[in-house]
């Protein structure tokens, strides 16, 4: 039906890639983010709710050239771990991940936050009188019952990075089979003359994974709605 | 013989709670009118709260000593604790709820007990389901059973039928007598209604405005004590 070249493929399978990736490395952050902000006053607390929030107002170019002076081969902390851990953000796959990653993470810490705010105290209290230290009852008491905003969260995350353009870009560039994602492939394709019936066909793949995030995370919801009300 | 030792202070606002009691196993009613301290004596118990001052120990062994810098957290007490309004977990089911206790404390599977339990309550036709739909008289005898069933060295129960309806309340008493007589686990149990406590008391403490006015036998809450 959609008759799909060779690197139109590869920048889909690329692009599924970065943002299962990048909703997968935000995942425990984003838990960890959420639970300290829903239920721990500290020193800094606003200015950490600030700094998560910020690639939701910054303009994406923005959030990418500041990754770039960051996380770049010359930036401090892209020298640091490129030195000590072999991770090399510029111009690689990886990148598009932490820019993907960042532009999605408030997306995540949003819903999640709520979720773990409207969790019953008094339900902890009970599993800790069961037996459960504090860790065990946010695994089996407190994560749980904020299943809903968790799923919430990571289709957020995932759709945002599926779709990111302006910081990716500025971050690692748009290198077919490294960083062009769809979102860049499209772009790409607009730039050139000839490309629009591949433009075309990106643009119903995008809309489709989409629309199969969606429906997916409505059947996660409701499955675990469920469980909460009845068999 | 289970022996609790109690002798706390604590403010909570223009509330101030001075209690000290002891109990020696059976069914010990904290009884008095709503405010007198019950619950917040009880979240003490737990380890839910912590006194300002005070002792408390269980069998001879210290749950809280403010003089000694001792506070056993919640989770280690191995208290169980009937709530009000029951506090099942909405994501497990009624099996999994009775579950909780144990696997937390990385007990043994233990069949025969969970049988035992689940007749001496009746919640058998009830294991497959989700709390929420349960009537509130089935969720509070789920709730008993899952305090039972991490083999608590005390089980406290806080006004555990105020929730219900007079019909629902007389179709639970008989299981909390046959607890009292079969389970052989001693309890704390705390009302405001002389009637239910009748049944179930041992002895009892009364507690007025944050301090304990008599401790005795049952015949406390006969109505010329009651009124006194």
């Amino acid at each position: 039906m959609l008759d799909l070249s060779p690197a139109e493929w590869i920048a889909i399978g690329l692009s599924l890639k970065i943002a299962f990736v990048a909703t997968g490395v935000a995942l425990p952050f984003g838990i960890a983010a959420a639970f300290l902000l829903a239920r721990r006053t500290f020193w800094g607390k606003t200015f950490l709710d600030g700094l998560i929030h910020l690639p939701l107002v910054l303009p994406p170019v923005v959030t990418g050239y500041l990754l770039l002076i960051s996380f770049g081969r010359r930036g401090p902390i892209g020298a640091f771990l490129a030195e000590y851990l072999g991770i090399v953000f510029s111009f690689r796959w990886t990148g598009a991940a932490l820019a993907c990653g960042v532009m999605g993470f408030p997306l995540l810490v949003r819903p999640l936050r709520l979720a773990f705010e409207a969790v019953d105290r008094k339900l902890e209290d009970a599993a800790a009188t069961l037996g459960a230290d504090r860790a065990r009852v946010f695994f089996t008491v407190t994560l749980p019952l904020a299943t809903p905003g968790l799923i919430a969260g990571m289709v957020l995350c995932f759709a945002k990075a599926l779709g990111e353009f302006g910081a990716t870009i500025t971050f690692v560039s748009n290198i077919p089979g490294e960083t062009q994602t769809i979102s860049a492939a499209i772009y790409t394709f607009t730039q050139t003359p000839g490309g629009d019936a591949a433009a075309g066909r990106l643009v119903l793949v995008a809309i489709a994974i989409s629309l199969a995030a969606l429906i997916a995370a409505e059947w996660l919801a409701r499955r675990a709605g469920m469980r909460f009300h009845g068999e | 013989m289970m022996m609790l030792v109690l002798d706390v202070e604590k403010r909570l606002g223009d509330f101030f709670i001075h209690a000290s009691f002891a109990s020696a196993g059976g069914v010990t009613a904290l009884f008095g009118s709503s405010g007198a301290g019950k619950t917040t004596l009880v979240n003490m118990i737990a380890g839910l709260i912590a006194p300002d001052r005070g002792r408390i120990a269980l069998d001879h062994t210290a749950l809280f000593d403010s003089a000694a810098g001792i506070e056993v957290p919640v989770h280690k007490r191995r208290i169980g604790y009937v709530f009000q309004e029951g506090r099942l977990f909405p994501h497990l089911s009624v099996a999994a709820n009775l579950d909780y206790g144990r696997r937390m404390h990385r007990l043994a599977r233990d069949p025969a007990e969970m049988n035992r339990i689940v007749a001496l309550l009746d919640i058998g036709n009830l294991l497959d389901r989700r709390p929420g739909r349960l009537s509130g008289g089935e969720r509070q005898r789920v709730a008993v059973g899952r305090a039972l069933l991490m083999r608590p060295r005390l089980l406290l129960l806080d006004e555990p039928l105020a929730s219900l309806d007079t019909t629902r309340k007389r179709e639970i008493l008989p299981y909390l007598e046959r607890l009292r007589d079969e389970a052989r686990v001693p309890m704390v149990y705390v009302s405001h209604n002389a009637g239910e406590l009748l049944r179930l008391a041992t002895s009892v403490v009364r507690l007025d405005a944050g301090r304990v006015t008599a401790v005795g036998g049952p015949q406390l809450l006969q109505p010329a004590h009651v009124d006194a």
